[in-house]
C-alpha cells in the first residue's frame, strides 16, 4: 500500500463555506454564554448578519475556478449560484422564524445556528465532487433537519414528525452508503471525475456491470427519500405538518435544492457514460412525481398538506431539467429553485402569519374572505399561488415555461408533455384558495399575527416573483453564466 | 485468502437483514440497530473492497461512516426518550398523531 499523502489545500476555495460553519460555531457559543434568555431574537440577528456576510465573501470569487482537498471540493458558478440561492432561503426562514418561535413558546437561541449549519451543509453539498463528501454534506443537512423538525418540544406532532423523518434519513443513509461501497468496488474510486474517467477509459457493456448498476440504483432510491420523490415521498406530509412551519418552509424549498443540485453534479460528471440505465428510472420518477402530487394535493384541505403534496410535485418538475443534462436543462433548474423557493417561503409565510398558537389555522376555510380582513395578506398569497400553479406574470410561468422546453429540447417532450397536462390539475387547486378568499365571506375569525418580519419577508417573495415574472433576463443571464461542467 | 466475493456476499446479507428489520420490526431502538447492521455491511465492503485493490482509500472511508452513524444515534435516541416522556411507548405504531 501507498503512504497517505496530505493533498495541497487551497482555502479561499470553501471561504464560504468556512465562514458561515465558523460563524455559527461561534454563535453557538455566544448565545449559549452571553445572550440573555429573554433577548434570544438578538441571535435571530446575529445569525442573518452571518448570512450576509457569508454572501460578500462569496463575490470576490466569481471568476475563480478550481478544486481543492484532492479534487474533492470544487468552486464553479454553478456553485457560488447555489451558494447565494441557499443563503436567500436561509435568511428568509430565519426572518419567518424570528416572531413563529416565541409566539409558540418554543424560541431557543439555538435554532439560529442550527439553521446556518443547514446553509452549510447545503453549500458543502453545491462544492462537494467526491461521494464521500457528498455523504458527509447529506448526512450533516439531515442531522440538523431531524433536530429542527422535533423542536416544538414537547409538541408531540413535531417530536413524531421528527422520529418518521429520522428513521426515513437514516434508512436512506443506509442505501446511501452501501451505494457509494458498490461504486468504489466497481470502479475503484469515489471522485465523480475519476469514475468518469475509469468508465470512458474502456468500452463496457452496461448490463455486465452489475455492480455499479446496483450501486448507482442504491444512490437514486436515497436521492428519491431525499427530493421526496414517488413512491419515497410518503413521510413528507406528515412530517412537513408536524414541524415548526418555518421549519417545513426551510425543508421544501432547501433540502431539494441541495439534493437537485448533487444529484445533477453526480450523474453529469462521474455517471453520462450510464444514462441509459437512469434515465428511463428518473424519467418514469419524474413523471409518476408529477401525477401522485397534483392528484395527492387536490384532495387536502389541510392548507400545509396542500404545500407538501404542491412540494412534491414541483420536485417532479424541476427533475425534468435534472435529467435532460443539457446546458438548457442546468439553467431551467437553477432559474426554476430560484423562483419557486421565493414563491413557496412566501407561501408558507403567509401560512405562519394566520397561525395562531394553541390552534393552527391551516384549514382552508381560514382562508375564506381573507381579503377583507387583510387585503395584503390575500394579494400576497393570490400572486404565490398564481406563480405556484404557473400563471404569468408571475416568476413560477417563466420557470415552467423555461424547464418544459429543455425537456422538449433534449428529446423528453413525452415528459414535458406529463408535465404540462398535470400543471392544469394543479391550476384547479392552487385557484380554489385564490376564490376562497375572495369570495367567500369570512367564516370564523382568524386574527392574523402580522410583524416586521414576516411583513418584509411577504412583501420581498411576493415582489421578487412578480418582478421575476415580468423582467426575466437578470436571472436568466446569471443562471446562463453559472453552468456545470458536464461530462455528456 | 478468502475471495473477496465471499465478503461482499456476506456484506449483501448482512444488508438486506438490515433493511428487512427497519421495515418489519416496530420498536424505534430495533430499527436503530438495524439502520446500523446497514451502515456496518457497507463498511465491511468498503474493506474488502480496498483490501482487494490494495488500496487505503476504502479503508479511511469507513471512519467517516462510523462517525456519521454515531451522530444519528445519538440525535435518534434524543428524539427517542423526548417521545418516551410524554408517550411511554417506543412502538412506532403507538406514535401516529399524524396521519399520512
Amino acid at each position: 500500500m501507498e503512504p497517505i499523502q496530505i493533498p495541497p489545500v487551497d482555502l479561499t476555495l470553501i471561504a464560504p463555506l468556512l465562514t458561515i460553519t465558523a460563524w455559527a460555531i461561534v454563535l453557538l457559543l455566544v448565545d449559549a454564554f452571553l445572550i440573555p434568555d429573554e433577548r434570544k431574537k438578538l441571535t435571530g440577528y446575529l445569525a442573518l448578519a452571518g448570512l450576509a456576510v457569508t454572501a460578500l465573501v462569496a463575490v470576490p470569487l466569481w471568476n475563480v475556478d478550481g478544486s481543492t482537498f484532492s479534487d474533492m471540493v470544487v468552486l464553479d458558478r454553478y456553485s457560488l449560484t447555489l451558494t447565494w440561492l441557499f443563503l436567500l432561503i436561509g435568511g428568509l426562514t430565519i426572518a419567518m422564524a424570528l416572531e413563529y418561535l416565541p409566539r409558540h413558546g418554543i424560541e431557543q437561541g439555538e435554532f439560529y445556528p442550527l439553521i446556518l449549519f443547514a446553509v452549510a451543509s447545503m453549500i458543502l453539498l453545491a462544492q462537494a465532487t467526491d461521494l464521500i463528501v457528498i455523504f458527509l454534506g447529506i448526512e450533516l443537512l439531515s442531522l440538523t433537519l431531524y433536530i429542527l423538525t422535533g423542536f416544538a418540544y414537547p409538541r408531540v406532532t413535531s417530536e413524531e414528525a421528527g422520529m418518521k423523518y429520522l428513521i426515513m434519513g437514516a434508512f436512506a443513509a443506509g442505501f446511501f452508503a452501501y451505494g457509494i461501497a458498490l461504486i468504489y468496488g466497481a470502479t475503484g474510486s469515489t471522485n465523480l471525475a475519476a469514475i468518469n474517467a475509469y468508465l470512458a477509459a474502456e468500452p463496457f457493456v452496461l448490463s455486465e456491470q452489475v455492480l455499479l448498476l446496483a450501486g448507482v440504483g442504491l444512490l437514486l432510491i436515497t436521492f428519491g427519500f431525499k427530493i421526496a420523490l414517488v413512491p419515497f415521498h410518503m413521510w413528507t406530509p406528515d412530517v412537513y405538518e408536524g414541524a415548526p412551519t418555518p421549519v417545513a418552509a426551510f425543508m421544501s424549498v432547501g433540502t431539494k435544492a441541495a439534493a437537485l443540485a448533487v444529484l445533477l453534479r453526480i450523474l453529469g460528471s462521474a455517471f453520462p457514460l450510464a444514462y441509459e440505465f437512469w434515465l428511463p428510472v428518473l424519467s418514469v420518477l419524474a413523471a409518476v412525481t408529477m401525477l401522485v402530487g397534483n392528484l395527492g394535493a387536490l384532495t387536502q384541505t389541510n392548507v400545509k398538506r396542500m404545500l407538501a403534496y404542491s412540494s412534491i410535485s414541483h420536485a417532479g418538475y424541476v427533475l425534468l431539467g435534472v435529467i435532460v443534462a443539457t446546458e438548457r436543462g442546468v439553467e431551467a433548474f437553477l432559474f426554476y429553485m430560484l423562483a419557486y423557493a421565493l414563491t413557496n417561503l412566501g407561501a408558507f409565510a403567509v401560512v405562519i402569519a394566520l397561525e395562531q398558537r394553541s390552534e393552527s389555522a391551516w384549514s382552508l376555510d381560514d382562508f375564506s374572505g381573507l381579503f377583507q380582513r387583510q387585503p395584503f395578506l390575500a394579494i400576497a398569497m393570490a400572486i404565490f399561488m398564481f406563480s405556484l400553479a404557473g400563471v404569468p406574470p408571475t416568476a413560477g410561468f417563466i420557470a415552467k415555461f423555461y424547464v418544459f422546453t429543455a425537456a422538449y429540447e433534449g428529446g423528453l417532450g413525452w415528459l414535458a408533455l406529463i408535465g404540462l397536462l398535470t400543471s392544469a390539475i394543479a391550476v384547479y387547486f392552487y385557484l380554489r384558495v385564490v376564490l376562497r378568499m375572495f369570495t367567500r365571506d369570512p367564516g370564523r375569525p382568524v386574527e392574523p399575527a402580522m410583524d416586521r418580519g414576516l411583513h418584509l419577508n411577504i412583501t420581498l417573495a411576493a415582489g421578487l416573483t412578480l418582478l421575476i415574472g415580468l423582467l426575466p433576463m437578470p436571472v436568466v443571464n446569471l443562471v446562463e453564466r453559472s453552468l456545470v461542467a458536464l461530462g455528456l | 485468502m478468502v475471495p473477496t466475493a465471499y465478503y461482499i456476499l456476506l456484506s449483501a446479507a448482512l444488508f438486506a437483514i438490515g433493511v428487512l428489520g427497519v421495515l418489519v420490526r416496530r420498536n424505534a431502538l430495533v430499527v436503530f440497530m438495524s439502520v446500523e447492521l446497514m451502515l456496518n455491511a457497507a463498511n465491511l465492503a468498503f474493506v474488502a473492497f480496498a483490501r482487494e485493490r490494495l488500496s487505503v482509500d476504502g479503508q479511511v472511508l469507513v471512519f467517516f461512516v462510523i462517525t456519521v452513524a454515531a451522530a444519528e444515534v445519538a440525535v435518534g435516541l434524543a428524539l427517542l426518550v423526548a417521545i418516551f416522556r410524554s408517550k411511554r411507548t417506543a412502538d412506532v405504531d403507538e406514535v401516529s398523531v399524524l396521519k399520512g
